[in-house]
């Protein structure tokens, strides 16, 4: 078999392959009509095969989730430990170990933190230390849902990696609360926004157009100025909203710059390896008539 | 070991093994299972939340005079004693031609602090938890198979080779440790 | 053919004392001299990938298991503790999830091949009948590893698939209480799963050792479709050291390049981003999907409007391929000679193709456009219902139909007398005298 065969055959291979991983790929549950808007694109660093995240940034969103997302959704899989691994937004290259980096330490001693005394066994609350989890506002999920209306606010650990299009979508849902459209009926205790999934047709009257989006329990969380960078950064609704969604997305995969960078390593060594294996091969072939 | 096969042009069946191409390609294949065995073996060592676990802090301020502490720290028994004035005196002077593994009483405490011992709970023969007080040097003894330790830990008789362990500690205050 | 004569000789002492033993050199030296057919081309290549990824996914799940918890109190976070705080926890975890979609990709293409050089016929039935159920223990192990997650697909799609045999006349429901150990899927089940899982893996490689012996006992198939005369072999075939286990290797590579491309940079694009929020019991998600692999037999079984037909649809899209070299009359067993049937066979992976794009959508959903048409029976016929049981027909029919009578009605070209003889002549031309008769039948 000639080069230009060998070559033939690998590329019917390979397209094969890749129609059935774009089938794969593709392959999303139908939209309704009505369905919500596609999430605009907050413009992060991390996206791409060479993205990385911006510590600045991480640590304005750290900010925003602490004093304003906190008091209602948990994080319950972060430690504070995670905040100072490489690639997080207190890490800092001098540092022993995640667990003893000093603005980690700093903020987990600001978390009160349930515990039994070590020789009474009664319950007490102490500082924080490294090594715990991100307190939960809420001692149970039954204490969550009741006060928040019936519908417990979700944890924020994977939330962009539960939702399609994660960081944009978080951005999007957060600077999305629109003004309700006329002729909505709105449930009590629910707000109109137009990134949040769901069917809307049976709130409007009958023919009239279907506005895009649904109904969301949670309020507008974020106002301008709500919360005061230490880097002197404007504190806008469209600015914090992109700074938590990105947090929210180093949360959700801390190690996903890491895997990227050691990716293009593997690549390129497999590149290499399949390069000298088809020599090796085209060797051994040699005017072996196939 | 291949068999020498008829081709049109009659050569390249026999393709010689010690070609570099194939030597390179054997290397690349040996790297690469390396890589790919790394991550599976590395993954078994300690992970990050125990790693974090390493240190623990305590209260001195706990452990009354001539009584002793048990804490748990990796897992283990830790024994934090507040010795008497007898108790540190009989250590101080024990001859060193009388113990097992010899060591000052002196390398077993921090200076200023002599009154506290912070040792690991297992003792060094096969890992039993020595209990306090007993025994005939007023330190610990091991029911498990009858090693005697003294008033700054070490092995005076019985089948344990070396002193009760001394972990790595510190004073971050007078009255508090950070073990680890 | 396949009394291949060993040819090893023990050099070293060591050697021969094993030799007498627990003869496993010579094993080995055997199987790397096998005589192989020399024209094999890449579509050959996917049973070497299909090992590879068979180990991959043995070694990181086991692993894996060693950080996981298969408690629905635990399961989720014991899952995300392993991304996070685990060394190369993620790398593992991500290698395992998208194993097992590079494992169905290259079963598909193995299978696929199998359909098209006839290597399920004659003496080959029992190599395809192996496969075959191999392929089914793949769907179980994949369907039972799913659900360990504890997402809301992975309880969902649970929820969904045992429910099917409820379905079951008369025995459904006390089998389903069985299977799940209780009333719904809870933490029994989850356990049951999780050692379910462990053990199927195995299952398999020992169906993979009798799938090879199977193999060799009845040699390789190759391209042009015939079988390889003891008097051709010089000519004819290769040891299968280094020309094949090179190439093989040579595929591996490519194979790992698409591996590597989604675990290091797309790691999350062929699942459901609903698996990344925990099981709950009381919600449904907006769509329940089950992986890409699963989507045509997730179709075919929402085809029939019969609760327990569509199961029995569903397994029979599975059972079919068992009886398929008796279902295939044709002499010839390549498709490169048998254009009717090549046509068929095209068109019948792309209604594989489609079928597994219904599988994801919403049967009400138009397929063309937002229109509608007219009613027929119970939706409309511009809906996805109505696709899929068009193409679920076709599927069926390819093999119960097209095969059978194809088979008999077609005028194959002729078949070459030998392997070498397609080349030597520069491409496929035939002589005159090489008709199917030059064929060795069985």
């Amino acid at each position: 078999m000639t080069l230009q065969t060998n070559i033939r055959a690998m590329k019917k291979t390979l397209v094969l392959i890749a129609a059935v991983a774009g089938l794969g790929l593709a392959a999303q549950p139908a939209l309704a009509a009505g369905e919500k808007h596609t999430p605009r694109s907050g413009g992060f660093s991390f996206e791409g095969p060479f993205g990385t995240f911006d510590q600045g940034q991480l640590q304005r969103g750290y900010k925003v989730y602490r004093e304003v997302c906190a008091s209602c959704h948990s994080m319950d899989l972060m430690h504070f430990r995670t905040l100072a691994e490489p690639g997080g937004p207190f890490y800092e290259s001098g540092q022993a170990s995640p667990a003893e980096n000093r603005f980690v330490k700093a903020l987990a001693k600001e978390a009160q933190i349930g515990d039994i005394d070590t020789e009474t066994g009664e319950p007490l609350m102490r500082d924080g230390t490294p090594a715990d989890r991100f307190p939960n506002p809420y001692p149970n999920p039954t204490a969550a849902a009741a006060a928040n209306g019936g519908a417990a606010p979700p944890d924020l650990s994977v939330m962009a990696k539960a939702r399609h299009d994660g960081a944009n979508y978080i951005y999007s849902l957060l600077t999305g609360y629109a003004a309700v459209p006329q002729g909505l009926q709105m449930r009590p205790g629910q707000n109109y926004n137009k990134y949040m999934s769901g069917d809307l047709t049976p709130f409007m009257p009958e023919g009239a157009e279907v506005p895009p989006g649904g109904f969301i329990a949670m309020a507008n969380p974020l106002s301008t100025g709500q919360v005061t960078y230490d880097d002197e950064t404007v504190a806008s609704v469209d600015q914090m909203a992109k700074d938590v969604a990105a947090y929210i997305a180093w949360a959700s995969d801390p190690k996903q710059v890491q895997r990227k960078q050691a990716g293009l390593g593997v690549m390129i060594f497999l590149f290499l390896f399949a390069g000298i294996t088809y020599l090796s091969y085209r060797r051994i072939w040699k005017g072996v008539a196939h | 070991m291949a068999e020498s096969v008829e081709t049109e042009n009659g050569e390249g069946g026999d393709a010689s093994r010690r070609d570099f191409i194939h030597i390179a390609a054997g290397a690349a294949a040996v790297g690469a299972g390396a890589m790919l065995v790394w991550p599976l073996i590395n993954s078994m060592n300690p992970a990050a939340d125990t790693l974090a676990l390493a240190s623990i802090e305590f209260d001195m301020s706990k452990v009354q005079e001539g009584q002793q502490v048990v804490i748990k720290w990796q897992g283990k028994p830790v024994f934090v004693r507040y010795r008497t004035p007898r108790e540190i005196q009989e250590a101080v002077v024990a001859p060193m031609s009388a113990l097992k593994d010899p060591q000052a009483d002196g390398d077993r405490i921090k200076a200023g602090h002599q009154q506290y011992l912070v040792l690991l709970g297992n003792c060094t023969h096969l890992g039993c938890i020595p209990t306090f007080g007993a025994g005939d040097f007023g330190g610990w003894f091991c029911p498990c198979h009858g090693s005697h330790y003294d008033t700054s830990g070490r092995i005076r008789k019985g089948p344990a080779p070396t002193n009760l362990v001394v972990p790595e500690y510190a004073y971050l205050s007078d009255t508090r440790i950070k073990i680890g | 053919m396949s009394e291949h004569a060993s040819t090893y000789v023990p050099k070293s002492g060591v050697e021969k004392w094993l030799d007498t033993r627990l003869p496993i050199i010579r094993f080995g030296a055997d199987y790397m001299s096998l005589p192989t057919p020399k024209n094999l081309n890449y579509w050959y290549t996917f049973g070497g990938i299909l090992a590879l990824c068979l180990i991959v996914q043995i070694a990181s799940g086991i692993i894996l298991a060693m950080h996981y918890v298969p408690n629905t109190e635990m399961a989720f976070a014991s899952v995300e503790r392993i991304m996070r705080d685990v060394n190369g926890g993620d790398l593992i975890r991500y290698t395992h999830a998208n194993g097992a979609s590079m494992f169905f990709i290259a079963v598909y293409i193995h299978m696929l091949r199998g359909l098209y050089y006839g290597s399920y016929k004659a003496p080959r039935e029992m190599i395809w009948i192996i496969g075959c159920l191999i392929f089914f223990l793949m769907i179980a192990t994949a369907f039972l590893g799913y659900v360990l997650p504890w997402g809301q697909m992975s309880y969902w799609g649970a929820e969904v698939i045992t429910n099917l045999i409820g379905a079951i006349p008369l025995i459904g429901e006390p089998v389903l209480i069985w299977l799940r150990g209780g009333p719904a899927i809870d933490n029994a089940t989850l356990n049951r799963f999780f050692s379910l899982h462990y053990l199927l893996p195995f299952v398999i490689a020992g169906c993979v050792v009798l799938h090879l012996w199977a193999l060799h006992t009845a040699g390789q198939n190759n391209p042009v479709g015939i079988l390889i005369p003891k008097d051709r072999e010089k000519k004819d075939m290769l040891p299968f050291h280094p020309y094949f286990t090179v190439k093989d290797g040579f595929a591996i590579i490519l194979f790992l390049i698409l591996f590597a491309t989604f675990v290091f940079f797309m790691p999350t694009a062929l699942g459901h981003a609903d698996n990344y929020i925990p099981a709950n019991p009381l919600v449904t998600p907006a769509h329940i999907v089950p992986e890409w692999y699963m989507l045509p037999f997730y179709a075919i079984l929402r085809a029939i409007p019969d609760k327990f037909g569509g199961v029995v649809a569903m397994f029979a899209a599975i059972g079919v391929l068992f009886i398929l070299p008796w279902l295939d009359t044709s002499k010839v067993r390549s498709m490169r000679y048998r254009p009717t049937m090549r046509t068929f066979f095209i068109i019948f992976v792309i209604v594989a193709l489609i079928l597994g794009w219904c599988g994801a959508q919403l049967p009400d959903a138009p397929v063309i456009g937002e229109f509608k048409t007219f009613i027929l029976i119970d939706g409309d016929l511009n809906s996805y219902l109505w696709l899929t049981r068009f193409t679920t027909a076709y599927y069926f029919a390819f093999f119960l139909i097209i095969m059978p009578l194809v088979g008999l009605r077609e005028t194959p070209q002729p078949i070459p007398a030998t392997i070498s003889e397609p080349v030597l002549s520069g491409g496929y031309a035939m002589t005159a005298a090489a008709p199917a008769s030059a064929e060795k039948k069985g």
